[in-house]
């Protein structure tokens, strides 16, 4: 197992993009913001407390970080399809991934992995 | 079927929600009181989860309580206090008790209310949380375990369409509606412009899904405040709050503001009725009833 990895990743993403290491990234759909920086960490676009100038309820000092990935998907120079990702609804976190590898976890699929009734319900609906 | 539903889905008629008080102490006769006094005008009304993160009784007792009082309940459910098994838990013991209709909420950080030092969970978000209300409809957990038979619900979500990114809320409430929400509340919204560009979006995007504003019925400009200033998420124009205030009576002034809002809310794409908040609890609540041209709900 190359136990090295996580260690690779963390020290890359973490001074970058704040990476928190939940092992499952979707930064290519949230315009390479990490969502697990918002305090709620969540994963399906901003919560309803977004003060009037657009920063966080629960930090008024920081952007909030939703705010800030509708903006820089359109900025940024990102494939279509990463910004067409941005409204997908995706599923709850699978904590047993946090800190391992999310590159690891891409290669082998892992973290495609969803609870039973979600990937029945859910996953078959379609977009 | 909830009478909710039975309105939103099965009749062209409006659907006018409540919000239930939170509750400390003061048991059923409480309950009872104010049961009575929403009774004539609302169809439903929602009880609370914990609202701007302070502790009361239960959702799911509250949600109980006003059935037993003859109360059509909507239950929310934040995602801030409890994981997925608590959430999956709720929502298992409402439909034990009857109870159908189901708000999923994200909720308000812990920071807002008066524990701020507590640990916040947000297992799930808002939109995951209404996808596992309806994983459980399809007679299921989100594990795959089997529930026979499957609970009935009828769920509904929250959005504030006046809350940045402006033109990304609608997407995301129709993203919930993806997910299985049959309805959206809308937070409360002083921005008119804004109310309107959510409903023509949200209509165009998911005909059928039903968009129920919410109005707040307030006795003057300090409310509008404390609203302005501590709860997360609204923002009141200046003008707003100083056409309160500027009156010769503020309690006539706040009331007309919110008898404009209700009319204008009601009369756009989408909206199929109005949720309304009464902080005033005087006899102002029948007199915007009839103003809208309602009439007493017969039992």
């Amino acid at each position: 197992m190359p136990k090295f990895l996580p260690l690779v990743e963390d020290a890359i993403k973490k001074p970058i993009w704040g990476c928190q290491m939940c092992g499952q990234c979707v930064l290519h759909s949230t315009g390479m913001v990490c969502p697990m920086t918002c305090p709620k960490t969540l994963r399906n676009g901003p919560c309803g407390g977004v003060r009037e100038n657009g920063n966080c309820e629960v930090k008024p000092e920081m952007q909030c970080i939703w705010v800030k990935a509708y903006e820089r998907k359109e900025k940024l120079p990102l494939p279509q399809s990463w910004r067409d990702h941005y409204n997908e609804l995706r599923p709850p976190v699978d904590m047993r991934l946090k800190g391992t590898s999310s590159w690891l976890n891409l290669l082998t699929k892992r973290d495609q992995l969803k609870p039973a009734g979600w990937q029945s319900v859910i996953e078959s609906q379609g977009e | 079927m909830s009478i909710v539903s039975e309105i939103l889905e099965n009749s062209n008629e409006l659907l006018f929600t409540a919000e239930f008080p939170e509750f400390d102490s003061g048991g059923m006769e409480k309950i009872a009181k104010h049961a009575a006094r929403i009774a004539p005008w609302f169809h439903a009304a929602n009880s609370t989860d914990n609202t701007a993160a302070h502790a009361h009784a239960s959702n799911l007792s509250v949600a109980i309580a006003m059935k037993m009082q003859g109360i059509e309940p909507i239950m929310q459910i934040v995602c801030r206090d409890k994981n997925r098994l608590a959430i999956q838990a709720d929502l298992m013991g409402a439909a034990l008790h009857g109870i159908e209709n189901v708000a999923m909420l994200t909720g308000d950080d812990v920071t807002a209310g008066d524990e701020p030092e507590a640990r916040r969970v947000f297992d799930l978000d808002g939109p995951q949380a209404v996808a596992v209300a309806k994983v459980l409809t399809t007679g299921q957990y989100m594990s795959g375990r089997k529930i026979n038979p499957a609970p009935n619900f009828y769920i509904s979500a929250v959005e504030n369409p006046a809350a940045p990114p402006f033109d990304y809320r609608i997407q995301r409430a129709i993203k919930k509606h993806h997910a299985g929400a049959r309805y959206i509340q809308l937070q409360i919204c002083y921005h008119l412009d804004r109310l309107e560009s959510f409903c023509a979006g949200v209509a165009a995007g998911a005909p059928g899904f039903h968009i129920i504003p919410s109005v707040v019925m307030v006795k003057n400009e300090k409310a509008l405040n404390f609203m302005n200033d501590k709860v997360p998420g609204i923002d009141i124009p200046a003008s707003v709050i100083s056409g309160v205030a500027s009156g010769e009576d503020p309690s006539e002034a706040a009331f007309q503001l919110v008898l404009e809002q209700s009319k204008h809310a009601l009369s756009l794409p989408g909206v199929r009725g109005l949720h309304i908040i009464d902080f005033r609890r005087d006899d102002s609540l029948e007199r915007l009833m009839r103003e809208l041209g309602r009439q007493p709900i017969s039992n």
